[in-house]
């Protein structure tokens, strides 16, 4: 099969629904010529034009706005938010507006729009251009969330999310765009709520998102020359969550580490770590860990930014010491 | 009704005497669906709290008279006025507000969020100023679908100090989307004066970004649905954005509940606008003068309103709440043609 960067993948899965569906359009900023800061949707506007293509001011609470707005009425507005950050400055229009249209009306509108942002610290962006937000949009109901982890699902589940007549917000890893992946080259759609078993194991399971796939991926790697075995699940999507493949796994390993790259606390970790624990917990042989980013604002010395974010040799060594039973007494 | 009343009071026949009757009704069907919202807040029969219309009614009308079905608006917490005037029912407006089954959102969206959708109301929106980027988008998308639909953008004055409104208004004006800033000035933000929130002039706001704005009586029904005529032909053809302002006066409080207001409001001041200034009595008294109705005409259409918001409060009262399984209904919508397409694909 061939090989696509994340990058063009979803460059790939826009225009592919660009086409097929001539309500859809992107907006945002410097989204048109210059196709993002990243280049991720380089070529479109060429394509499709400014009509449906539109570069915006810095606005992002105005045009995210005028998004809920246009898919309120027939359009199906792709948002693109330069900075996973700027979800701070957009969230009344995300979360009070466009999550809670379908419910304040009683079914009656929804809002068929996708928002696309990134997360991923290690960058050396600094603070304010490095987090990891999508447990806060997580939290609000009427959104969807999907998290990516490879070019393959960065394109499968875009072209879901678009089709989706419900608000779905995509966090891709900014540090992923260059990486590549088998991607088919037929069209497809990845279901939401339904996770991925990366990989197959008999000792404890790794639940990891986004780019967190990768080191928990690796950190199965260097588990098995210790002779673990650990299963890495790949969620693809944390609303809806597949709850179900989770606590199966969990039920067959009996150990689990969630790693999420949002701040630790609060998090997408906790989440997952206190529902396997409500219901798999007579199955559980050791606590349920949770491994996110540090519960410091992003720094932006290179020193101190990489201590930050979970690591496959971190993940490793606490599975290590699940496995070996070393966590029932933990201060 | 319009040509009896021409008949019986012997005036020459005005063309658009239908018309005017209309938005007469539409007046006094605001102003008597409101008193029965106080009402029932006053008995302690409404959960929660609701904000009055009454004394606006010219705005609502005004405007949504110069729509089409297919035109949208966006509307406020002080919505009811708006909804009504955009085709809505009193059914399912009062079973709305009452948390009943019934209600145009199945009483999810209670007095704050109600709106009848399939007239083209985008919903009320709670978060002052939270409908501009909507009603924009709504413009752009109309645009973009290749419609001539208009949307309007109710706001009050206390919205104008929204950050939301200068993005929005930037880019309308730069992509001349169909949307008219309709802004009801009824002179307080809340429980706060309008001249102690808002610095220099509300319309200069507007041209700052080359929109063209109009300032207007909002206590006058023909001069409001006049001028909307004429902006909403306009924004058809592209020509708009455009801004209004709307001189108007809420009668009540920020909330029903905000009764002992006179530390913010003198009760002078109220009985003044009441007394000269009612959009309701004063277009009543120029249809008499018209011959357009007589005064017994414009008491059998009050009375024939206030029966039929009585008898709708009764059905509202004595209706069902949703049942519970509603309760985590409509927190997303289906997606069928989606679903459709993920079940034809090979299994991944």
């Amino acid at each position: 099969m061939r090989e696509i960067t994340l990058s063009k993948a979803v460059n790939e899965a826009i225009a592919e629904e660009m086409r097929r569906d001539p309500n859809v359009f992107l907006i945002g900023e410097d989204v048109a010529e210059a196709g993002t800061p990243f280049k991720v949707l380089a070529g479109l506007v060429d394509e499709f034009g400014t009509e449906r293509v539109i570069d915006t001011p810095i606005s992002e609470p105005g045009f995210v706005g005028m998004a809920v707005g246009a898919a309120l009425t027939g359009s199906r507005p792709i948002v693109d938010l330069m900075f996973g950050d700027f979800i701070f400055l957009v969230m009344d229009q995300l979360c009070n507006q466009a999550a809670k249209a379908c419910y304040m009306s009683g079914g009656k509108l929804n809002v068929p729009m996708v928002l696309r942002t990134n997360l991923g610290a290690t960058r050396r962006s600094a603070a304010q251009h490095s987090q990891s937000l999508h447990a806060l949009v997580a939290h609000i109901p009427g959104l969807k969330v999907a998290m990516p982890s490879s070019a393959y699902e960065a394109k499968g589940l875009m072209k879901t999310a678009i089709r989706d007549n419900n608000p779905v917000v995509i966090f891709e890893d900014k540090l992923m765009y260059q990486d590549k992946a088998p991607v088919p080259e037929e069209e497809f759609l990845i279901t939401f709520g339904k996770a991925n078993i990366k990989r197959e194991g008999t000792d404890i399971t790794l639940i990891a998102t986004s780019s967190m796939v990768q080191v928990a991926e690796k950190a199965a790697d260097l588990l098995a020359k210790d002779g673990i075995s650990a299963e890495v699940i790949d969620p693809r999507t944390i609303v809806p969550l597949d709850e179900e493949t989770i606590l199966n796994s969990v039920r067959k390993t009996s150990r689990a580490i969630v790693i999420d790259e949002g701040h630790q606390s609060y998090g997408i970790t906790g989440e997952i770590a206190s529902r396997i624990t409500e219901k798999a917990f007579y199955h559980l042989d050791a606590p349920v860990l949770r491994m996110g980013a540090m519960d410091v604002p992003v720094p932006f010395s290179p020193a101190l930014e990489d201590l930050t974010v979970p690591t496959p040799e971190g993940v490793a060594d606490r599975a290590r010491a699940a496995v070996r039973g070393e966590l029932f007494h933990a201060a | 009704m319009a040509a009896k009343a021409a008949a019986k009071t012997g005036a020459k026949p005005k063309g658009n005497a239908e018309d005017y009757l209309r938005m007469y009704r539409q007046m006094v069907r605001i102003r008597a669906f409101e008193d029965q919202a106080n009402q029932l807040y006053l008995s302690a029969k409404m959960p929660g709290l609701t904000h009055m219309y009454s004394g606006q009614e010219a705005v609502a009308v005004g405007i949504c008279e110069a729509l089409t079905d297919d035109d949208k608006i966006t509307s406020t917490h002080r919505g009811h006025g708006h909804c009504v005037a955009k085709g809505a029912e009193f059914k399912a407006m009062f079973c709305e507000l009452l948390g009943k089954a019934e209600g145009y959102c199945r009483g999810k969206g209670g007095s704050m969020h109600i709106a009848d959708q399939s007239h083209g109301n985008l919903g009320a929106n709670a978060i002052v100023g939270g409908s501009m980027g909507i009603a924009t988008g709504a413009a752009l998308s109309a645009k973009l679908r290749g419609t001539d639909e208009v949307t309007v953008c109710f706001f009050g004055d206390g919205a104008t100090a929204q950050g939301l409104w200068y993005e929005v208004m930037n880019m309308a004006a730069l992509w001349k989307l169909p949307v008219i800033y309709a802004c009801e000035n009824n002179g307080y933000s809340e429980y706060t004066k309008t001249a102690e929130i808002a610095a220099g002039s509300l319309t200069a706001r507007a041209e700052a970004f080359g929109i063209e704005a109009h300032k207007v009586d909002g206590q006058d029904v023909l001069a409001v649905n006049e001028l909307t005529q004429k902006l909403v032909a306009r924004a058809r053809k592209g020509e708009g954005p455009f801004f209004i302002e709307l001189a108007t006066y809420r009668y009540h409080g920020h909330h029903v509940g905000d009764i002992n207001r006179e530390y913010y409001r003198a009760k002078d001041e109220e009985t003044e606008w009441k007394s000269t200034r009612d959009p309701i009595l004063n277009f009543g008294k120029w249809l008499t003068e018209q011959g357009v109705a007589s005064e017994d005409d414009l008491a059998a259409i009050g009375a024939e309103v206030k029966a039929d918001a009585e008898a709708a409060v009764a059905y509202a009262e004595a209706a069902a709440y949703p049942p519970e399984n509603e309760v985590d209904m409509h927190v997303y919508v289906d997606s069928p043609e989606l679903n459709a397409a993920l079940r034809g694909q090979p299994a991944a």
